[in-house]
């Protein structure tokens, strides 16, 4: 996507550091995401891009660094303006987090219901297109549970729309889902950016579906950014980590004799 | 052995502080929860986020509604229990007459309030904490959040103000079922009739009596709801996590109720 420079820049990331308890999670994450464009966290597990998009949703705070979403800092704006911008950011998250105790249709009508003041009828109505969009038509009256994997996350991604928002975050849209359907998800995360030209942010360790959604990918290892760039540039990147990652080596394991020592002693 | 000691000297008295500063945080988090409640209730509207009635309701259904009938046959027994054990005590001084005073004085200050709230925390606590411990695990509450949803707003608010209608509602039900308890073996026993005994009640009871109670059981209802929440909203590690967090939630309930009955006993009495 060559034009994607010029575009707007939607998210910013400065310089993010951030701690679990007293572990160093993030090491100074630096990011930019621009207008229109999909852009995949990539990384291994504990690689930190899960964390990364904690603080991308506002769920945590960071250590330092600041995290700057259509313009605003997010850690610095008052809890009204942020819940403004909240309206504006749709998750879909890793399982789903569908409320069980209520119908698809339900939670798809949730943010509608307590965001805007629409009639039920047009409610309902904005809430089966959604559905259809994801190819979930006809299933509103069932319940969480009697969905299977794939629906559940498709439900999800109807329901993070719903408010037609210019942002989407995706958590691992293939974790625990098979080959196909994880495809037809994919393909559906295309079509929705075509459809509503939103931002995309995807977090996923999957690569074969990285490659075939992104404009952009970050790669991130142990908490630092190794690269952030095209498909094509990332294949071909000569960064030996990046390498690993794209050919699934397994990490060299570093001995320290000493520190070795020490650990079993205690 | 003489290196050791300091250094079991020290860990205790770490464990101390650690555990005080863990008690010192719960009892500011509840306590926040709390404020925060009642902001969403009063402010939440003027704010266009209105803590939904449908909610409150829903949960009055399940906290007050559904526990009519074991709260009335509770009462009921406890009401029965109070007579036999009266009557039993006060034939030792020859003035079993004297039942009525001690059934209505106890029933309305003490025993109803108190097994409304044990009962309520057994019932309601436990499923409050449950319930959000398990949407903390599945991320439904991290859900709630990104999408602007306040989750206190959305689901504490309704719970205690569910908890604070209801429970003195029950409490008003369990009065009325002891005091018939009372009466009905007092009949049997001591030959008193309905009329006589409910004239005699009405005698002794001063408004005084039952807002004490009703006083009581406004209390229960807020450390039900908030020891219910609190310890949904800090539960970690899964389903194992939420289990161990409905059981705290329950002991600590019902422990604070006890407390905070005999407390209150006291400074009323005086």
């Amino acid at each position: 996507m060559a034009e994607s420079a010029a575009r707007p820049t939607v998210m910013e990331v400065q310089d993010l550091v951030t701690h679990y308890g007293t572990r160093l999670v993030l090491k100074g994450v630096s990011l930019d995401i621009r207008q229109g464009e999909i852009m995949v966290i990539m990384g291994g597990s504990g690689s930190g891009k899960s964390t990364l998009l904690w603080h991308l949703l506002g769920l945590r705070r960071p250590t330092r660094g600041r995290v700057r979403v259509l313009g605003k800092d997010i850690n610095r704006i008052g809890a009204r303006e942020m819940q403004e911008l909240r309206k504006q950011m749709g998750v879909s998250f890793q399982g789903g987090a569908l409320f069980t105790s209520m119908t698809v249709g339900e939670n798809v009508a949730l943010p509608l219901r307590e965001h805007t003041r629409l009639d039920e009828s047009t409610i309902r109505i904005m809430c089966r297109l959604k559905l259809e969009v994801v190819n979930l038509g006809g299933f509103e009256h069932l319940m969480p549970s009697q969905l299977s994997g794939g629906m559940v996350k498709r439900a999800a991604l109807a329901r993070a729309v719903v408010m037609d928002p210019p942002l989407l975050f995706f958590d691992e849209p293939s974790a625990g889902l098979d080959p196909v359907v994880s495809v037809e998800l994919d393909e559906l995360i295309l079509r929705l950016r075509k459809a509503m030209n939103m931002t995309i942010v995807v977090v996923t360790h999957e690569l074969e579906s990285a490659f075939k959604i992104a404009d952009r990918i970050t790669v991130l290892d142990q908490g630092e950014v190794l690269l952030v760039d095209t498909v094509e540039r990332v294949r071909r990147s000569d960064n030996t980590r990046v390498q690993d990652l794209l050919n699934r080596r397994p990490r060299p394991v570093e001995m320290d004799a000493d520190e070795y020592l020490r650990r079993l002693t205690g | 052995m003489t290196e050791s000691r300091p250094g079991a000297v020290m860990s205790f008295v770490t464990g101390v502080g650690r555990r005080t500063l863990a008690s010192v945080e719960e009892l500011g988090y509840t306590a926040s929860l709390l404020a925060e409640s009642f902001y969403w209730l009063f402010v939440g509207p003027s704010l266009r986020q209105p803590v939904r009635h449908s909610a409150v309701f829903a949960q009055m259904m399940e906290i007050g509604v559904r526990a009519v009938v074991i709260v009335a046959v509770l009462a009921f027994t406890v009401g029965l229990m109070l007579a036999i054990q009266g009557i039993a005590t006060l034939r030792t001084f020859g003035a079993e007459s004297q039942v009525v005073l001690g059934i209505a004085l106890s029933v309305t200050r003490e025993f109803a309030p108190l097994i409304t709230g044990v009962l309520v925390a057994g019932r309601s606590g436990s499923a409050l904490t449950a319930r959000i411990g398990t949407m903390q695990v599945s991320q439904e509450v991290d859900a709630l959040r990104v999408m602007g949803i306040n989750p206190v707003r959305y689901l504490v608010a309704p719970a205690l103000l569910g908890m604070l209608v209801m429970v003195p509602a029950l409490t008003l039900l369990a009065d009325l079922l002891g005091l018939l308890g009372g009466a009905i073996y007092s009949r049997l026993e001591l030959g008193i009739g309905l009329s006589a005994y409910v004239d005699q009640t009405i005698d002794v009871l001063t408004v005084d009596d039952i807002r004490q109670g009703l006083l009581k059981s406004a209390v229960f209802a807020l450390i039900i709801a908030l020891i219910g929440v609190a310890n949904g909203f800090t539960v970690r590690g899964g389903a194992e996590g939420v289990g161990r967090a409905t059981t705290r939630s329950v002991v600590l309930s019902i422990s604070y109720i006890l407390v905070a009955d005999m407390l209150f006993t006291y400074f009323l009495n005086r």
